[in-house]
């Protein structure tokens, strides 16, 4: 505990010298950039993309390994497991990288969240995980995990089409007091100084992530939340279909970099 | 100093009425506001028909739930780390602008740039979304205006 609070303020201190900024705009970044896209790791301090690579260090290591224990452990009235129809978890290889998807029985886009809910309930017959509850992260972890260093590939043609442009009209629209929307910040003014927070990409294929400033693992919708509470917006709920559009937009816009989970960020 | 102060003793009723308006339980209307007119890319009228303090205004141009001004740009003042760097260094402001372009860039900055990330500070209307606590209100009220863009005029660099 006490060391994370050390890495927050090193990390604060950090981004004081400007210096660092030019640095990072200037480094080949590898595979955590495609093109002009660029992962959130770029954007992070040395000592949070340190932890992020050190398995030991970084606490979504901790919560897959709960969650790969639940992969095998029968729940529900139809007495399975995810094992039981899914095998090992590394058929879930690649599966991430597709995601958001549509699904024809909601008539709606459905996230990884989701879909793992969908099989507790519908094919488990056993109550659906919180949102945000460690056990429906941890499975969110261990599920994209097997797609790990794989290109996101979000398609957005055929019935993702309308969600897409809902999802697009979102990232677009100014809200709340401030009047701000997703792309004034993380389109106009990426690489720059919002206080002591240097603004990234805001691209998500390191969800679910470890935030130093959170102290815990967090959704994608998570942060979307914190975002619009930062512009005083009115925030959505976590897995509600504005923000589940929105994770579309945002997901298709990162195609081509790679699925990071689990990340750390400050 | 003391005339600032004396306008602070001035301004203290007048920003009373405004938060009695708001927390009385109604929405503030837009017609709450103070009207203004803007001439030649600046609102040349106090919105209080009166100057305003500096020292009041660095306070409010420094809060983090007011003006906030730091979460983008840099002001001369010590012991304030951290600056953003989305907007320019506000240094020496107080030379290369008017105190009506300062009005209004800071009532309602998309009347200059359309696209920028600077917050309206005196605009309640064609908001989408506000959260319920900050509804029909504006970030900051006409005396708080007045008070950082005095402050603003004593920028001149060094
Ligand atoms: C006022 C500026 C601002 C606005 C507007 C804003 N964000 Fe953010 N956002 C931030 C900051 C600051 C962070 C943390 C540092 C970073 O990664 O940029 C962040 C982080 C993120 C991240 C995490 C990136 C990562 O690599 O972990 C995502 C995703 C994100 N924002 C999406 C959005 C979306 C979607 C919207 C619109 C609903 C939005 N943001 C609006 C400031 C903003
Ligand atoms: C009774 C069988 C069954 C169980 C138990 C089950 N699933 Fe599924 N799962 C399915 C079926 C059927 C599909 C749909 C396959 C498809 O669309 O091709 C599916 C699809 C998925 C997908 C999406 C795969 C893709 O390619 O889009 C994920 C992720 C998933 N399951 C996770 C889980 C997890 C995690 C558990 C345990 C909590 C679980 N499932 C339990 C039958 C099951
Ligand atoms: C969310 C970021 C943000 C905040 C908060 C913000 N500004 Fe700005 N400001 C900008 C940007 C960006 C510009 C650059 C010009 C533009 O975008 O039109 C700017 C421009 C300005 C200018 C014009 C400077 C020039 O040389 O033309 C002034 C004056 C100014 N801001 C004052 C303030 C004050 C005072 C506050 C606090 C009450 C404040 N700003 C808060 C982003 C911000």
């Amino acid at each position: 505990m006490r060391r994370f609070a050390i890495a927050l303020a090193a990390a604060g201190v950090i981004s004081v010298a400007g210096a660092g900024v030019a640095f990072t705009e200037t480094m080949d970044w590898g595979k955590y950039q495609a093109g002009d896209k660029r992962s959130g790791y770029t954007y992070a301090q040395p000592e949070t993309r340190a932890m992020q690579d050190d398995e030991f260090e970084n606490p979504g290591f901790l919560l897959m390994e709960s969650a790969t224990a639940m992969w095998s452990k029968p729940e529900g009235a139809a007495g399975k497991s995810c094992a039981d129809c899914h095998g090992d978890v590394s058929s879930m290889k690649g599966v991430a990288t597709r995601y958001p998807v549509f699904f024809k029985p909601s008539g709606k886009m459905m996230n990884i969240e989701q879909r793992i809910n969908q099989c507790r309930t519908e094919q488990m017959k056993a109550e659906p995980w919180k949102w945000e509850s460690d056990q429906l992260l941890g499975m969110t972890v261990l599920v994209k995990y097997q797609s790990e260093g794989l290109p996101m590939n979000v398609a957005i043609d055929g019935p993702a089409a309308p969600f897409y442009e809902k999802g697009k009209a979102f990232y677009y629209e100014r809200r709340g007091q401030l009047d701000l929307a997703c792309s004034n910040c993380h389109e106009d003014h990426s690489g720059q100084n919002l206080r002591a927070n240097i603004l990234s990409q805001g691209m998500p294929n390191g969800f679910p992530t470890y935030r130093l400033k959170w102290q815990k693992v967090g959704s994608l919708h998570r942060r979307f939340k914190g975002c619009n509470d930062q512009v005083r917006a009115e925030p959505y709920k976590p897995g509600s279909d504005e923000y589940v559009d929105l994770e579309l937009f945002v997901s298709h816009r990162a195609n081509g970099l790679p699925v990071e989970t689990p990340s750390v960020r400050n | 100093m003391k005339r600032s102060q004396l306008a602070a003793a001035v301004a203290v009723p007048l920003v009373m009425a405004l938060a009695a308006g708001i927390g009385g339980g109604s929405r503030a209307q837009a017609e709450d506001l103070v009207a203004y007119q803007i001439v030649d890319g600046a609102i040349p009228k106090s919105l209080t028909g009166k100057p305003g303090d500096p020292a009041a205004g660095e306070a409010t141009a420094v809060n983090r739930k007011l003006g906030n001004c730091l979460a983008c740009h840099s002001l001369p003042i010590k012991n304030q780390p951290f600056p953003g760097d989305l907007g320019p260094d506000l240094a020496s402001v107080g030379s290369s602008l008017s105190e009506g372009q300062l009005r209004l860039r800071l009532v309602d900055s998309k009347k200059i740039n359309p696209d920028t990330a600077m917050p309206s500070f005196y605009k309640v209307e064609g908001l989408h979304r506000v959260a319920k606590a900050f509804e029909g209100k504006p970030i900051l009220t006409a005396q708080q205006v007045e008070d950082v863009v005095a402050y603003l005029m004593t920028l001149k660099g060094n």
